[in-house]
């Protein structure tokens, strides 16, 4: 009975393939794996000898999900390197893009891969047998997302209107009349939905996390900002890899990330460098961004007693329905206000060097790093997923749930193993295909 | 737990080898027609959507994702025994996806070259299409897919029937919206003339060429297009580069790509 072994061999209502394992001894959690078995893709090698304008449509395809995502951080890691000025309607109209994408996959995520693990369902469809409307509302929730996408960007998977500098055609006003109803249908659901997820029940389980996002002077942040932590964290951008590191390891295929102090800071002792696992996602952005949510948004987090520090990872539920309800509410504000610029994208000199971008996926930061040469060919490229930066957390809760539920059954517990996962939404396609390939060679 | 109301339906499953997931997602992309279409069958195997994991045989197989490693080669032979019609979808299952950038690669070599334990890692040379390993009854092309077609093969199949899926190129798709040609009036380098159609010309409406993301036509004649790109001021590098995307090792793509190498 001390000794057990908790393990799902292939985790169900995440995207893509990943197991876990938590095994006790003596009443005590002797090892905890979250393994990744999806086999890599390596972009950042097939990135290289690319051309810089190519950076949007391939690195979309590491995720179908979140293709919005890929397209923000490359474009924005280009421009930072060229030194183009997305400002005023442009750079709005990418702000509407990632609200379509934050609302898809949210309404995704909310209602068919995890409100069924709260209600005791196998799946969505399960679910909608005995909580139809429910199921209805994130379903058109969902179609609202994807329709944002598609009316800016061609298609909600893989959408094509993105390119470095802009757009490659502008929409008309009109163009967002019928997206623009759905909407304000959306944004009530999006209301109904906070409500309806902060009433679910909630194991009682919180954690000290260092929790990291973007955050901007202004506005919840998308695109822009500095990368900030509740423990101290401020910096650029551009300096992400003095602190947060990566390493691989036997037993998963995507590398994990770590966050250190930068070494130049003070005399600090090697324990003290390393401040270890971090968390990324809507549960950080709410933490550190709760200020810049809409009217609207703070007041169905405050009905829904969701004021920070919220330090239960099941509750990002709840987060994602406030994220979904803000995404609507900017949405509409930015379509209400647009008039279609002049230019459809902004002039820009190709220069080589370093680009750095980050943007806020729906599952948190996504930053990428790329070296492009003289001839505007592509010749080094890093790209880190916000599911990789996530792993160690999503492993330290595992241990300390486990550690404090050791005598809930195991049927129990395996579930409950499985939710720890899905808390984090986790998007194993994305974090399997950033093996990291220093070719000496090619150097 | 509620009972299944579909026992009895048949059997669907839906399998992921390397790919991004997104031609999975458009099946639950399908917001206004995924209940009706749950109600029709039995979703045996869909990890992405559902906890429940039941054994085969499947009457239907629904494939995503390119074969990448020995054990996706073993995995799929078993796929394919267990399923009476088995459909691939997406530019993965039908021609390798993206990652078979990797097979003009030695891929191999570079994993030795990284890693301290390469054995953590393991992969074959070349990124394959399913068909490569096994019969495959229907190939729907695209990346990503369109949920609309994938909905047509479903029905087809549930049906008995031929699906209805065009293969004439994006040209068409692009006359029937009244686009004007942006490769004539504008000198917009344009895959259209080669690529299958089923996205609804999509690109050449968003003021932008065609990137081949649904793979060749039926009988395509690449080298004349190739020869009009030159015209137009495309190097042989960027030709080169136009073939090879998210297609690259489909047939007819591949050659053209290789024939532009210098």
């Amino acid at each position: 009975m001390n000794n057990r072994v908790i393990k799902v061999d292939y985790i169900a209502r995440v995207e893509g393939e990943g197991a876990l394992t938590v095994k006790t001894k003596d009443g005590q959690v002797s090892d905890v794996r979250f393994r990744i078995f999806e086999p890599p893709r390596f972009f950042e090698a097939f990135l290289r000898g690319r051309k810089f304008s190519e950076a949007p449509d391939i690195t979309a395809r590491i995720c179908g999900i979140c293709p919005v995502a890929y397209q923000m951080s490359s474009v924005h890691a280009m421009e930072s390197l060229f030194r183009a000025k997305v400002e005023g309607q442009l750079r709005e109209l990418r702000r509407l893009l990632y609200c379509g994408e934050w609302i898809e996959s949210h309404a995704l995520h909310i209602y068919m891969l995890h409100a069924p693990d709260f209600l005791g369902y196998d799946d969505a469809i399960q679910l909608a047998g005995d909580h139809p409307d429910a199921v209805q509302r994130g379903l058109r929730l969902k179609k609202t997302g994807n329709d944002l996408v598609a009316v800016l960007a061609g298609r909600e998977i893989h959408p094509i209107n993105v390119k470095v500098g802009g757009f490659y055609r502008l929409p008309d006003k009109s163009d967002f009349d019928e997206v623009l109803e759905s909407l304000k249908r959306a944004r009530d659901e999006a209301y109904e939905t906070v409500l309806w997820t902060s009433k679910l029940n909630f194991p009682d389980f919180v954690s000290d996390y260092e929790f990291v996002s973007l955050s901007h002077p202004d506005e919840y942040p998308f695109n822009e900002g500095k990368l900030v932590s509740n423990k101290g964290l401020n910096i650029d951008v551009r300096d992400y890899e003095l602190v947060f590191h990566e390493s691989h390891i036997p037993y998963s295929n995507a590398l994990q990330s770590t966050l250190r102090n930068p070494r130049s800071s003070d005399q600090r002792t090697p324990a003290q460098h390393n401040r270890g696992a971090y968390l990324t996602g809507p549960l950080a952005r709410l933490n550190l961004n709760f200020e810049k949510l809409s009217p609207l948004a703070r007041k169905a987090a405050e009905e829904a007693n969701m004021r920070p520090p919220i330090l239960n990872p099941f509750k990002s539920i709840v987060v994602r329905a406030i994220e979904t309800l803000y995404a609507c509410d900017e949405a509409i504000r930015i379509i209400k206000s647009y008039k279609p610029p002049l230019e459809s994208a902004v002039d820009y000199q190709v220069r080589p060097g370093f680009g750095f971008g980050c943007t806020e996926a729906p599952r948190g930061i996504l930053y990428h790093r790329y070296l492009i040469g003289e001839d505007g060919l592509i010749k080094d490229a890093k790209i880190v997923p916000p599911t990789a930066q996530n792993q160690r957390m999503i492993e330290s809760d595992l241990r300390n749930f486990v550690s404090s539920n050791i005598k809930m059954s195991k049927q129990d517990l395996t579930l409950r193993c499985e939710q720890v996962v899905r808390n984090y939404d986790p998007c194993i396609s994305c974090a399997t295909h950033f093996l990291r390939l220093d070719i000496s060679e090619e150097r | 737990m509620p009972q299944r109301r579909n026992a009895g339906k048949p059997k669907v499953a839906v399998f992921k080898f390397a790919s991004c997931d997104g031609c999975q997602l458009s099946l639950l992309d399908a917001e206004e027609e995924l209940l009706d279409v749950a109600g029709a069958i039995n979703i045996a195997f869909f990890p992405e959507a559902s906890r429940r994991m039941l054994r085969g045989p499947y009457d239907i197989g629904i494939v995503e994702g390119s074969i990448t490693t020995p054990h996706d080669v073993e995995h799929i032979r078993a796929i394919r025994k267990s399923c009476g019609a088995l459909i691939t979808i997406g530019a993965c299952a039908t021609a390798g996806g993206i990652q078979a950038l990797r097979n003009w690669k030695d891929i191999r070599n570079f994993v030795h070259v990284v890693y301290a334990s390469p054995e953590y890692i393991s992969t074959l040379d070349r990124s394959l299409p399913v068909g490569s390993f096994v019969h495959v009854d229907f190939e729907l092309r695209g990346c990503p897919i369109n949920k609309f077609q994938l909905l047509e093969i479903i029905n087809a199949f549930l049906n008995k029937r031929k699906p209805n899926i065009h293969t004439y190129s994006v040209c068409m798709e692009c006359k029937i919206k009244g686009n004007n040609c942006i490769m004539v009036a504008r000198g917009e380098p344009c895959l259209g003339p080669v690529t299958q159609s089923g996205c609804g010309a999509i690109c050449p409406s968003f003021n932008r060429g065609c990137y081949g993301c649904f793979g060749p036509m039926e009988s395509p004649n690449a080298p004349a297009l190739s020869a009009r790109l030159h015209e137009l001021g495309q190097t042989k590098h960027d030709i080169k580069l136009a073939f090879r995307t998210f297609n690259a090792y489909a047939d007819a793509f591949r050659k053209e790509s290789e024939s532009n190498e210098q």
